[in-house]
């Protein structure tokens, strides 16, 4: 199996997909010619026309306002957020509109189509080009939340996005573009939206994450195993609808729940799954659930040292397993 | 520019253009008949049977001038609140009309989820719609992109009131399809209020129609109370999209008869004297005067439709009010689709 990074992953995902059903466009931001700010549409325009590969003017809320009417017009639209952090204007369209048309028109209607939106920091973007928005839009009934970890997942999830026939917010850490590699099938496979999977296999603690702080957690599990902790990494892959059964039984198998995440940590996405744990599987815990957050901050800075000091890392992430594994 | 059917079509205002007597006629019944459900639907509101209603008086004439311009099953619509005239000719029976207003299971907008006048018909093409407005406009770009990718040759059109002129999705939509040519009407029905917040605070220019070759397109200014010249240009608007050379802004310019809604009191921001002036621009009784003139519609004529339509909607009423709740255990039905 060759191994590719994960922005070859999508790109890869795009054209397998574009190629087979040509009512799949891409619209949004610097995506035809100069193939994307961060080069994952890059040769699809040569392949699939600049109609099929679109530019769109610099307007987020058209960008998916208009994917939405494509997607009512019998087309396969997947709108580009050039970054998450530019996502804001386009919230009433992705949540009012995108996301409840299927349940207003009581299932008459429905809005077929994929937002990609890179996400995440630890690349120097500063307040604008480091965030996390998953909060906010896993929240949101009608909407399905996406952010794999790995470039199999990456590729054969965003193919069951592509398929669906719903609103999927398809979130790809942007660090993970170019730094993380790995073994991509080369038939045609599809990763489900919905189920979470072991990355690591443990039995002291369970940590849930997702994204770039799935790698971070497995490269803290493998360090803390030389001390004889043994951590389970739960990648959740996806935030909506979320695999509950995977998290409780994790949880009920170690007694001790880890979730880390980028996202600053009040009303994050953390809380969600600790209430869940706390709700359904009390009476297995053997320590406090723990949740690893951004801090309380509006973003995250510019200056090496305080994005250093945001950033969960690994060894932040080990601190916190060490604590729990001893509690 | 604003136009009128004597501008485009010399002779026209006198012939009613190439419309025959029994489409005039078939216009005329559209027009009576959104009035005469209109005006239903606030004695419901008044009998305390309707929870809300939202009004199309006064803008019949917009409405069924530029729907007879497109083509029903084929086109898409995508109307806003106001837009029961639309959706009548469009195809949506005076019944499914009532279904909605009583929130009913067989409501085909929305099974009686979204508040009346949100209305939508996949069948019909009319394609659902929110609350907040102008979110239409930008989907009206969309659907015409597709439409151009899939190489088809439907219009899309779409419609909002002068106060959704202010928001984002009114500019990045239009200026979309002007940047991609995209067969899209957008039309505004300028009746001078949003709520009670008149047209001069809501923009400097006075006309809508002036921001049309802001954005490249043609912008169109017609008296959206004389049915005949809103068809006409709708027309015009209709070939230049079917033909691919894009878009087209129009500013139908109208009168709102009622208050915004069954729960505002528009005594408390409109004079006497506009109160009781804008009756004099009704273009019901401007199409009626029209035909009596032209000798297509007698008085004894005009009576006899005016009864059928008011049995019509009588029928409309009743069996709507029959019509079953929606079961409570629906509510978890159509979050995602499969």
């Amino acid at each position: 199996m060759p191994e590719i990074n994960l922005l070859e992953a999508i790109r890869q995902g795009l054209d397998e997909m574009m190629a087979q059903d040509d009512r799949i466009f891409i619209f949004g931001e610097d995506v035809g010619r100069r193939g994307g700010v961060f080069r994952v549409t890059e040769g699809l325009i040569d392949k699939y026309g600049p109609l099929r590969v679109l530019d769109s003017p610099l307007a987020e809320s058209v960008i998916v306002g208009a994917c939405i009417g494509a997607a009512m017009n019998d087309t396969r639209p997947i709108a580009e957020i050039q970054f998450a952090d530019f996502i804001a204007p386009a919230f009433n369209q992705i949540v009012q509109e995108a996301a409840r048309i299927h349940y207003r028109s009581n299932g008459d209607w429905s809005v077929p189509m994929v937002i990609r939106a890179p996400y995440g920091g630890g690349i120097h973007g500063a307040l604008y080009h480091s965030q996390s928005i998953e909060a906010f839009f896993a929240h949101v009934p009608g909407l399905k939340v996406v952010a794999p970890a790995t470039p199999y997942d990456a590729k054969g999830l965003l193919k069951s996005a592509i398929e669906d026939n719903n609103p999927v917010l398809f979130l790809e850490h942007k660090k993970t573009y170019r730094l993380i590699k790995g073994q991509v099938p080369e038939h045609d496979y599809r990763v489900p939206i919905g189920p979470a999977e072991i990355k690591r296999p443990g039995e002291d603690l369970s940590v849930f994450a997702y994204g770039l702080m799935i790698h971070y957690c497995l490269e803290a599990a493998q360090s803390l195993a030389a001390s004889g902790v043994s951590v389970e990494v739960v990648d959740l892959r996806t935030l909506r609808p979320l695999d509950v059964p995977t998290i409780l039984a994790s949880s009920r198998r170690t007694g001790k729940v880890l979730i880390v995440h980028e996202d600053n940590l009040t009303g994050g996405f953390g809380g969600e799954i600790a209430a869940l744990i706390a709700e359904h599987a009390f009476e297995y815990l053997d320590a406090p659930i723990v949740r690893l957050g951004g801090p309380d901050v509006p973003a995250m800075p510019f200056a090496r040292s305080l994005e250093d000091a945001f950033m969960p890392n690994p060894q932040k992430i080990i601190e916190a397993m060490r604590r729990l594994a001893a509690y | 520019m604003t136009v009128s059917i004597a501008d485009l079509v010399p002779g026209a205002s006198e012939s009613g253009g190439d419309l025959s007597a029994a489409t005039l006629r078939e216009m005329f019944r559209f027009m009576l008949l959104a009035r005469v459900l209109d005006e239903r639907m606030w004695l419901l509101n008044r009998a305390g049977k309707a929870p809300f209603v939202i009004s199309c008086q006064g803008h019949e004439a917009a409405q069924v001038g530029a729907a007879f311009a497109l083509t029903r099953g084929k086109d898409f619509t995508l109307p806003y609140y106001r837009g029961l005239a639309t959706v009548l000719v469009m195809g949506m029976t005076p019944t499914e009309v009532m279904l909605g207003l009583f929130a009913r299971a067989t409501d085909p907008s929305s099974g009686g989820r979204q508040m009346p006048a949100h209305y939508s018909h996949r069948r019909l093409k009319i394609i659902t719609q929110s609350s907040p407005v102008g979110t239409q406009i930008a989907h009206a770009a969309g659907v015409g992109l597709a439409e151009r990718i899939k190489g088809g040759d439907a219009v899309v059109w779409t419609s909002f009131g002068e106060g959704t002129t202010s928001q984002g999705d009114f500019h990045e939509g239009i200026n979309l399809a002007a940047v991609q040519q995209l067969p899209v009407i957008f039309q505004c029905e300028n009746n001078e209020y949003a709520i009670s917040v008149p047209q001069k605070q809501q923009m400097a220019v006075t006309s809508v129609a002036d921001r049309g070759p802001a954005y490249g397109i043609p912008g169109i200014s017609v008296d959206g109370t004389d049915l005949l010249s809103v068809y006409e240009v709708t027309r015009r608007a209709v070939e230049r999209a079917r033909r691919g050379d894009g878009s087209t802004l129009i500013e139908a310019r109208v009168v709102r008869l009622t208050a915004h809604s069954s729960d505002d009191n528009d005594r408390t921001y409109r004079s006497q004297r506009e109160l009781k002036s804008m009756r004099l621009s009704d273009p019901l009784a401007r199409f009626a005067a029209y035909l009596h003139d032209q000798d297509m519609l007698s008085e004894a004529e005009e009576r006899d439709l005016r009864a059928e339509i008011g049995a019509e909607v009588d029928a409309a009423t009743e069996a709507a009010e029959q019509a079953p709740m929606p079961d409570p255990e629906t509510l978890h039905n159509y979050v995602y689709a499969l």
